[in-house]
């Protein structure tokens, strides 16, 4: 195959690459956006296979590892995409992205052995870049993972001096580059790979709560510009666009998520330096709530003229988007105006909510955002919430200081009698103590988000 | 210069087509984006291709796992994600 047509082909799947993105920012073109990124990714890859150059002779080199290996990546990725629950799917891709980030530096890091003396000064630098960002990108990412997954604490983790050691990290970081630049050599590199997979770690530490995904988004767009410098030192244009494209995309999309959420992107990522630990002293004390059984839940509703259903992690965790509808369903068919409250960060993700109350065929029109909700709570009679716990929390307005201090939050407060379907007082994802739970007005019904909605359901049918 | 003008023009276009999602598909764009990036692949094959040694193969052989779990993964989640929107068309 001449260099012109796979160039060309090259060419193609860069298009197909702009047109997925594009389709992907439009609910009804999303699907066919993804394949098309699906069919233009393949393309690429198929084409490899069958250029030659003055450098390479086909077939391909070691070409029974090169298929090896492709199967072997198959047989993990495809079982862990199709039978990952719909609660865990941020953190899949999280670690997805952190294992495109180590390729993206493995790549470099062999171009750089295979060169050795011959590389120029501008192909050390970008490898230089790539080995830096894709190890941030991976270890990052597999922190993220872990915090998501609950391997590790889920709070940010803060230490004494933490901001200095990261800073010092920083700078050994870029000095160990520079030494690389200017010696030459592997074990400079080796050593700047470890060193950057230590500042991955640091990095993402002391970020915690629902700031998560907005690092997950910005690691996301760091791999694809180590792809794009990697595109540099391989010499393909195809690798230049694509990771340009997804890093330029990624930044825009991570600034979105950040203003969703109220918060500066400056903030989320260095607020956590300067941060404090909380003062949870109230925390630990023994206060009373007033926790209620299904039969009183069942008949507050009843006698509801509105019903505004707030839906948080632990319907996802419960798998209870199916229950939730039925009883949205049995409230609408008594007469009672029902409406779901959804915040843009709720769950795990932005867009979490929305995708699995898709799932369980919720009308659409009964979905309502942020700013069309809160306005309607003081006419609403009973708000419940499901698993929901920071995105509710009214100390995202009253406590400055706290770490979802400015976040907008869905002003169930303002609701006459409140609802909390809770697992247990275990605070959310954020950790902060919720005022809301010791109101006078809220009642609390504990138990797994399913089971309560379930026995709320016969309750309310009895009635 | 040519390759300047390529990642120039390729930030502009990736800027442009995502300004105007709406917070339902963060997700799902994200994961698609995500999966884009998989094409690392193409590089990771290539430096295959180059090895000499069995340190540069080794190498290169985990660099072709990552990227075909990042590539081929990234792109059946976000399916499985869009799959879920079928239903609201309606």
């Amino acid at each position: 195959m001449s260099r012109t047509v796979y160039d060309l082909i090259g060419l193609a799947a860069g298009v197909a690459f702009i047109l997925a993105l594009k389709g992907l920012s439009h609910p009804k073109t999303a699907r066919r956006g993804n394949l098309i990124g699906a069919f233009g990714a393949g393309l690429a890859t198929l084409v490899v296979f069958f250029y030659s150059n003055e450098n390479s002779s086909l077939p391909l080199n070691n070409l029974g590892w090169i298929l090896g290996a492709i199967a072997i990546g198959l047989v993990i990725g495809v079982p862990a995409a199709r039978k990952v629950q719909m609660t865990q799917m941020p953190q899949l891709v999280a670690l997805f992205n952190g294992v495109g980030g180590g390729a993206a530096a493995l790549v470099a890091i062999v171009e750089y052995l295979n060169l050795g003396a011959k590389a120029t000064t501008a192909v050390v630098i970008f490898t230089v870049f790539t080995v830096i960002v894709g190890c941030v990108s991976f270890s990052g990412s597999i922190i993220t993972f872990m915090k998501l997954q609950e391997l590790m604490t889920t709070r940010p983790v803060i230490f004494p001096a933490g901001r200095f050691i990261i800073a010092a990290t920083l700078v050994s970081v870029i000095g160990v580059g520079g030494w690389v630049v200017s010696a030459l050599g592997t074990t400079p590199l080796l050593i700047l790979a470890g060193l950057s997979l230590l500042f991955g770690i640091l990095f993402v530490l002391p970020v915690g709560g629902a700031d998560v995904p907005i690092v997950i988004s910005l690691l996301n767009a760091f791999t694809g510009l180590t792809v794009a410098a990697s595109g540099y030192v391989l010499d393909s244009t195809l690798l230049i666009i694509a990771g340009t494209l997804v890093g330029a995309s990624g930044t825009i999309l991570t600034r979105k998520m950040a203003e969703a959420m109220g918060r500066s992107l400056f903030g989320t990522l260095f607020g956590a330096f300067t941060a404090k630990p909380q003062d949870l002293a109230a925390a630990g004390e023994e206060r009373p709530v007033k926790s209620g059984s299904p039969d009183d839940v069942a008949i507050l509703l009843n006698y509801a003229r509105r019903v505004v259903i707030v839906p948080g992690f632990g319907l996802a965790v419960a798998q209870a988007q199916h229950t939730v509808r039925e009883l949205a369903d049995l409230m609408i068919s008594k007469g009672i105006d029902v409406a779901y409250g959804i915040h843009p960060v709720a769950g795990r993700m932005p867009g979490h909510m929305n995708v699995l109350l898709a799932e369980a065929n919720v009308p659409y029109d009964q979905l309502l955002e942020m700013d069309e909700v809160n306005p309607t709570f003081g006419q609403t009679d009973v708000a419940i919430v499901i698993g929901a716990n920071d995105v509710v929390n009214p100390a995202a307005q009253t406590t400055p200081g706290c770490p979802i201090y400015g976040m907008p939050i869905l002003e169930v407060n303002n609701a006459a009698n409140i609802i909390f379907l809770k697992r247990s007082m275990r605070p959310g994802f954020a950790g902060i103590e919720n005022e809301l739970l010791y109101d006078p007005k809220t009642m609390l019904l504990f138990g797994d988000a399913k089971a309560s909605l379930t026995k709320v359901v016969s309750a309310l049918k009895a009635l | 210069m040519a390759i300047l003008s390529i990642f120039v023009l390729s930030v502009f276009v990736g800027f442009e087509v995502v300004s105007k999602v709406s917070s339902t598909l963060h997700t799902p764009l994200m994961s698609g984006a995500n999966a884009i990036h998989g094409v690392i692949l193409v590089g990771a094959i290539i430096v295959a291709d180059h090895s000499k040694t069995n340190l540069e193969l080794g190498l290169s052989v985990a660099a072709i796992i990552l990227a075909t779990i990042n590539m081929v993964g990234g792109f059946v989640v976000t399916d499985r994600m869009l799959e879920m929107f079928k239903g609201n068309k309606k």
